[in-house]
Formats: structure tokens, C-alpha cells, sequence
């Protein structure tokens, strides 16, 4: 007789059943175990001028060289003179849990002299994702898993000036949270008191509700109450100060993350002295997946809808298939 | 310094393309498999809490789970399902003199600890009981196509809501094989060969109390037989994670289940268990040497649900989309091998559509011109007709006319001459008599002289 597992006692669950346990709640286990076996995908962006720490972000959150730091000889050290959007892949692995995490760095933005329209490569890029997916997608014969290359979360690094947003920072996020979740950071944050800190914070987040800029989390897209306490905590933090470091210094006993200064050294992981762990913990431990089903579910669906509608004479969106009642066509104009 | 060794790894750059200084570039296809590197971890990022994220959204959301019960009246479908889910499913049992092969599908709410099932039972209702059963696996198929289309017009929409549709598509497909010990009957292999394309079948034999264990063997050595040299593809349970690999392949080898439901409690020992009672002895559901419930149950439910969820949306699925949408003159590549959007073959599929529309309506207009002309033309003709008939008559009548009025001029000119005639007659006699009596009286006088 094969080993079926034990069946266990019949348990008084707050079910409908009259006699015991039926065992629906497997199935949880073998989602994870489904999980598992696939892996996870996650692409991230960082968009911000250059020297504000983007690089040492990414390595501190993912605790590996997963960008490009500019440890590059003084040739190749240069400013871009035009706006470059490179892409890096690696496979990291914890505790069985296997991630394909993609580092989607900017150089260049920002940093030239007339930045007029600079967020137009960028928006360009992940409307190009976007696309790749679309296409893979109508496919006749289509993958059994589409690679995912969509751009999940945009990190937008605000340099600590202290005052309030500046107009491309503004003119960036007005474009981009229309079509991605951005996440803004204030970057080098240890040059700010913890007073000027939150001032600094107040003046953004009053500049963003001037200019109806909705970064994630975004207000129309809690799902229940819960989720609304959760994530109106969040939206109180936004945006979080940040310090990044990869490299490690004694303190009192314990190796940590730090950066060391004669005055003293700023701990990344400590709370109390910027706020790298609440980063941490939205992007990775509490709010991936919910990241990345805010991309899928309302940021792509979104693209879908526009392109599937300009060529479309009838914009209240009835289906192509059913367009019997449609009087004319149009030509059609769009390039792939 | 102090640096991790870790950290000190010196970097390989992938591979990027340095940008033209007048031109923006950016890698737009990014490969899936090449490209990414294995990079170790100094420390705990903490995206190992992705699988409970990810389960936790399901939890939320709720589950559902669509099962399809084919077999003959009779065979204990209800009863099983009863038994599997530990309730009293509503509905009463089924007349055996349905004309045609029904679907009824029941849709309840089960939940366990933080688990919400929306699960789904179809029973075929009045299965094999009709004299000609050449059409019985007919409405089975078009109920799963059904189901099938559904989603498909759901995903083609241009504003959808896949996350939260209700999925009706059939996961699982239990098909009930009467126990009569010998072999599987023709109707069983013709709609079973006609539904493995389509859905997960899981053979199970029912009412197996009904045989004996030596018979079972045999039975179901038959049965798997059978179904091998007819081609019929069953689901099989999957053996490629290590994790239940191996209780998997040891159940793909007890297939078909032969089962026994019940939802009668009897007491055996100081337990109450499910149980058939009979004067010989009790059968008890639970039993593994009495019946294979058990098994079904662990397979079905505990183990295999999310991969019998994932075959249908992945194979069977993905199949009737293939074909529905080559049927329809969807292809993915064109002779030149550029590669068509939908929606641009959505466009030549409705321009094609609306001109065969518009030419059909011009045909009509032709049929309709040329009716009436025709039409018109017999009408004129009989107009015609008529007319003529009218002089002709009119002409008849006018010689007719002509001919009385001669023949009246020609009696009135007779009668005029007789009238002369008797006129003359009368004078030339009143003559004569007067001559006469003139004559007599001349007579008369020279006689009296």
C-alpha cells in the first residue's frame, strides 16, 4: 500500500462540512511549491542625475554587485552625453527561493545641459516592454510562460537639496507614474538633519499632490481597508531618505552596513539613522508582488487598452470581434 | 578596509552597448535565459517571503476549482462528490428518460481554515441512457468549447479583467466507468478519446463494491489497456518536482481509482465512519483496502489541484485557442514573414468580413432589381394582353354593329320598296276600281241611254 500521508483526525474547522477535513488548504502548499519550481522575475529601475548613489542603492538592497558601480577607469568615466538605458540581469537565490532580478540603470539623465524631455528614452523603454510582452502575448502560439522584461518599479532618486522638488523631478514623475509605479527616494540623505529631513519631506509630498503625481502606493489602488491602513502608513513616509553602502565597519561589536565619516558612522540598516530598511522591506519583503501585480493588472492593461484602440474606430472599447455594428474602417497607422 | 571576500569578487561586465554619443540606445529584447548571472548573496535581501506574497494574494482573492462528472445515471456521481467534499450537495436525483445529454452545473462555496474554494460541479445528466447514443459526447464537448470561449472573448477584449474573472473553465474531469467487471463499454472509449484533447480526464471505476478484488485487479488492467491501444491520453499525475514525485507515479499506476462514496456514518469499533452497510458487511469510504477513495481524494484535492488547474490553462487551453483562432484565419506570420499584429488581422478579418457583408447585400439588391423588372415585364406583357383583346373586341363588336345596321338598312330599304310597292299596288288598284266603277258606271249609263 503506497504511503498516502496520514489523513488527519477530523478537525472542527470553521467549514461546512458535516464529517472532517477535506484537505482544500493544500492547495496552498502546492502553489508554493509551484512557486518555487518557477522562480520569480523583478525588474527595477533607478532613474536619477549621476553621483546621487543609484548603484550603491541597488547593491545595498540586493546585498550583491548587481550594478554597475563606477569603478571604471577614468576613461571610461564619463558622463553619457545623451541618456543610455542599460539592462542587467542576475539570478540570485535565497533559502530555495530563486529570483531573476533585473537592474535597469539610466546614465545620463539629468545631467545634461538642456534636459528638456528627458524622460521621453525612459518612457519610451518601458512602453517598448510593454510592447514585447503585448506582442508574445497575441501570439497564436505563445510561450507557456512569457518573459516578463515590464519594468515593475521605477526608484527615482531626489537629490538632498533640502527645498522642495525641482521641475524635472516634477516633469519626470508627472510623465512616468502614469505608466509605472515610482518609488521616490531621497538619495545621500546623510547630508540632512533629521529636522530638515522632514521638512524636506513635507515640501515633496505637498509638490506632488499639487501636481496630482501618484506614486506607489497609489490611493485608487488599495484593495480593502486593510490594504488602506497598511499602505497609508507608507504614503505618510514617502519618500523614504536613503543611504547606501557596501561596505561593512565595526560598530560596538557587530559588522554593518555603513558609511564611516571622522564625525561618526551612519548605519544603512539602522531605522533611526535613515530609512534603507523601510525601502527594504516595501520593495522585497512586504510589497513585491503586489508591485508587480499593480504593473500587470492595471499599468499593462492600460498600454493594452491604448493600442488596441488606435486602430480601433469605436473608442468605448467593444471588442474587435464583435465590431459588426462598426460603419467604416480606418487605415491603419501604427508601426510595430 | 574591511571588505566580505563576497564583495570583493571582481566584476565581468555583461554584455551592454555603449551609446553612440548622438543616439540613444537601449537593449530592448532582453533574452530570458542568457544574459543573467548567478550572483551570491552577502546577506539576507528577504525575497524569500515571495512564495508566501504571492500565496497570500491567492488567499485573498479565493480559489476555484471546476470538476466535471461524466458517467451514466446511476452511477453514485452525486454521492462521490458528496463524499470528496464533506457536504450535502442540494439536488435531486435524476430521471433516467432525458432525451438528450444535459450539463447541470452547481457552484458552491467551501471554506477551510483561511482557504475560500469556489468550486464548481458539472454532472451529465441523462448520460447513456438514450436507445442511440451516437451524440452523447456531443453536448459534453460544446459545454467545455463553452467554457473555453469564454475566456478566450475575455482575454480578446480590448477592456478586461482577467485577474478577477471567474474562471469556469473545466480543471478536472472525473468519468464514472460502470462496474461491470469485463471492459470498458464502446460508448465509454468513443467519449473518452473525444474529451482527452480537451480536459483532464481521471478515470475512476464507481460503485466498485460491486467487485471483487481478484475481478478489480483484472478489471483494471483491462481498463488501462484498453484505453492505451485506443489512444486515449488520461491526466497524469505529474513526477517532475522531487517533492511528490514519488507518491505521484505510484498513484499513476493504481489508475483507474475504483471508488465508493458514501455519506452514511456507521459505527464501527467506537468510531463513527462513512460506510455502505450491508448484511454481509460494511464497506467503509475511508478504507484503503476496501476502495481507492482515499487515493482519489489525496490526488485530486491535496496534491494535484493547482497542476490540474495549470494543464488546463497551459495545455488544453492554450489549444483551443490555437486552433480556434487559426480557424478563424488568425495566422502568426505572413508568406513575406512579417509578423501580423491581432489587431491588424482583426482589421483584415473585419474588412473581409464587412466587404463579403456589403457584396452579399449588393447580390441581394441585383435579385431584388431583377425581380422586379422581371415582374414588370409579365405585367406589361398581360397589359398589353389585355389591351389588344380590348380593340379585338371592340373591333368584333363594331363589325357586328356595322353588319346589324346594314342588314337593318337593307330591310328598312326592302321594306321601303315593299311600301312603295304596296302604295303603287294600292293606287294601280284604286285605279283599276275606280276605272272599273267608271267603267261600270259608263256602262251602266250607255245602258240606260
Amino acid at each position: 500500500m503506497a504511503d498516502v500521508g496520514k489523513t488527519p483526525v477530523a478537525r472542527n474547522e470553521k467549514t461546512n462540512s458535516e464529517f472532517g477535513y477535506v484537505g482544500i488548504d493544500a492547495i496552498l502548499e502546492q502553489m508554493r511549491r509551484k512557486a518555487m519550481k518557477q522562480g520569480f522575475e523583478f525588474n527595477i529601475m533607478v532613474v536619477g542625475q549621476s553621483g546621487l548613489g543609484k548603484s550603491t542603492l541597488m547593491n545595498t538592497l540586493f546585498k550583491s554587485k548587481v550594478s554597475r558601480r563606477s569603478l571604471m577607469t577614468t576613461e571610461e568615466d564619463r558622463i553619457p552625453k545623451t541618456i543610455e538605458i542599460k539592462s542587467i540581469s542576475h539570478d540570485i537565490e535565497e533559502k530555495g527561493v530563486r529570483m531573476k532580478l533585473t537592474v535597469i540603470d539610466t546614465p545620463g539623465f539629468g545631467d545634461q545641459i538642456n534636459n528638456e524631455n528627458c524622460w521621453q528614452p525612459i518612457m519610451k523603454f518601458i512602453n517598448a516592454q510593454y510592447e514585447q510582452y503585448l506582442q508574445e502575448e497575441i501570439n497564436i502560439e505563445r510561450k507557456k510562460r512569457i518573459p516578463d522584461s515590464r519594468v515593475h518599479c521605477c526608484i527615482y532618486f531626489i537629490p538632498p537639496t533640502g527645498h522642495c522638488l525641482r521641475p524635472i523631478d516634477i516633469e519626470f514623475m508627472r510623465h512616468l507614474s502614469k505608466v509605472v509605479n515610482i518609488v521616490p527616494v531621497i538619495a545621500k540623505a546623510d547630508t540632512l538633519t533629521l529636522e530638515e529631513r522632514d521638512f524636506f519631506k513635507q515640501k515633496i509630498r505637498a509638490d506632488l499632490r499639487a501636481n496630482e503625481i501618484d506614486v506607489y502606493p497609489q490611493k485608487e489602488f488599495d484593495e480593502d481597508a486593510e490594504d488602506r491602513i497598511v499602505n497609508e502608513k507608507i504614503r505618510e513616509m514617502i519618500p523614504f531618505a536613503v543611504v547606501g553602502s557596501d561596505q561593512e565597519y565595526q560598530v560596538n561589536g557587530k559588522r554593518l552596513l555603513g558609511r564611516k565619516t571622522r564625525w561618526g558612522t551612519v548605519e544603512v540598516e539602522n531605522t533611526a539613522h535613515c530609512e534603507f530598511a523601510y525601502l527594504r522591506d516595501l520593495l522585497i519583503r512586504t510589497h513585491m508582488q503586489n508591485i508587480k501585480d499593480i504593473t500587470s493588472s492595471i499599468h499593462y492593461e492600460m498600454y493594452r487598452v491604448r493600442r488596441l484602440n488606435e486602430n480601433n474606430t469605436q473608442p468605448n472599447g467593444q471588442t474587435a470581434i464583435h465590431a459588426n455594428s462598426v460603419p467604416e474602417h480606418e487605415v491603419l497607422s501604427h508601426e510595430m | 578596509l574591511q571588505c566580505s571576500s563576497e564583495l570583493m569578487v571582481p566584476l565581468l561586465f555583461p554584455s551592454y552597448i555603449l551609446a553612440d554619443p548622438r543616439e540613444v540606445i537601449y537593449l530592448d529584447k532582453i533574452q530570458f535565459e542568457e544574459g543573467a548571472r548567478a550572483v551570491p548573496l552577502s546577506g539576507h535581501v528577504g525575497f524569500d517571503s515571495m512564495p508566501d506574497q504571492l500565496v497570500n494574494k491567492s488567499v485573498n482573492h479565493g480559489f476555484c476549482f471546476n470538476i466535471l462528472c461524466v458517467g451514466e445515471t446511476g452511477l453514485g456521481k452525486s454521492t462521490l462528490m458528496d463524499t470528496l467534499f464533506n457536504t450535502k450537495f442540494e439536488g435531486e436525483s435524476t430521471q433516467h428518460n432525458q432525451p438528450g445529454v444535459q450539463l447541470k452545473s452547481n457552484t458552491y462555496e467551501l471554506q477551510e481554515s483561511n482557504v475560500r474554494l469556489k468550486l464548481n460541479v458539472v454532472n451529465t445528466v441523462g448520460f447513456g441512457d438514450q436507445i442511440n447514443k451516437e451524440d452523447s459526447y456531443k453536448s459534453i464537448v460544446e459545454f467545455i468549447d463553452a467554457q473555453f470561449e469564454a475566456y478566450l472573448q475575455e482575454e480578446l477584449k480590448i477592456k478586461r479583467t482577467l485577474h478577477s474573472y471567474h474562471d469556469t473553465r473545466i480543471h478536472a474531469c472525473l468519468y464514472f466507468i460502470a462496474p461491470t467487471g469485463h471492459s470498458l463499454k464502446s460508448l465509454d472509449l468513443v467519449t473518452m478519446k473525444k474529451l482527452d484533447s480537451k480536459v483532464n480526464i481521471i478515470p475512476i471505476i464507481a460503485k466498485s463494491d460491486a467487485i471483487s478484488k481478484s475481478e478489480l485487479a483484472k478489471f483494471k488492467i483491462k481498463i488501462t489497456s484498453e484505453l492505451v491501444s485506443n489512444g486515449v491520453q488520461i491526466y497524469q499525475f505529474p513526477t517532475d518536482d522531487e517533492t511528490v514525485a514519488e507518491i505521484n507515479s505510484t498513484m499513476n499506476g493504481h489508475l483507474p481509482f475504483a471508488v465508493v462514496g458514501s455519506t452514511e456514518e456507521v459505527k464501527i469499533g467506537n468510531k463513527m465512519v462513512r460506510a455502505r452497510q450491508y448484511p454481509w458487511g460494511t464497506v467503509q469510504v475511508e478504507n484503503e483496502n476496501h476502495c481507492d477513495f482515499v487515493k482519489l481524494r489525496e490526488m485530486l484535492i491535496r496534491v494535484n489541484m493547482e497542476d490540474l488547474r495549470e494543464q488546463t490553462h497551459t495545455r488544453h487551453y492554450e489549444l483551443y485557442r490555437r486552433c480556434k483562432l487559426e480557424e478563424m484565419g488568425f495566422k502568426d506570420t505572413d508568406p513575406d514573414s512579417k509578423p501580423f499584429s491581432l489587431q491588424e488581422t482583426y482589421e483584415a478579418k473585419r474588412n473581409e468580413f464587412m466587404g463579403e457583408l456589403q457584396k452579399k447585400e449588393e447580390e441581394m439588391r441585383q435579385m431584388f432589381v431583377q425581380r422586379v423588372k422581371e415582374k414588370e415585364g409579365e405585367l406589361k406583357e398581360a397589359e398589353k394582353e389585355l389591351h389588344e383583346k380590348f380593340d379585338r373586341l371592340k373591333k368584333l363588336h363594331q363589325d357586328e354593329k356595322k353588319k346589324l345596321e346594314d342588314k337593318k338598312k337593307a330591310l328598312d330599304d326592302e321594306l321601303n320598296s315593299f311600301k312603295q310597292k304596296k302604295t303603287a299596288a294600292e293606287l294601280l288598284q284604286a285605279q283599276t276600281q275606280q276605272a272599273g266603277s267608271s267603267s261600270t258606271l259608263k256602262k251602266d249609263k250607255e245602258r240606260k241611254k
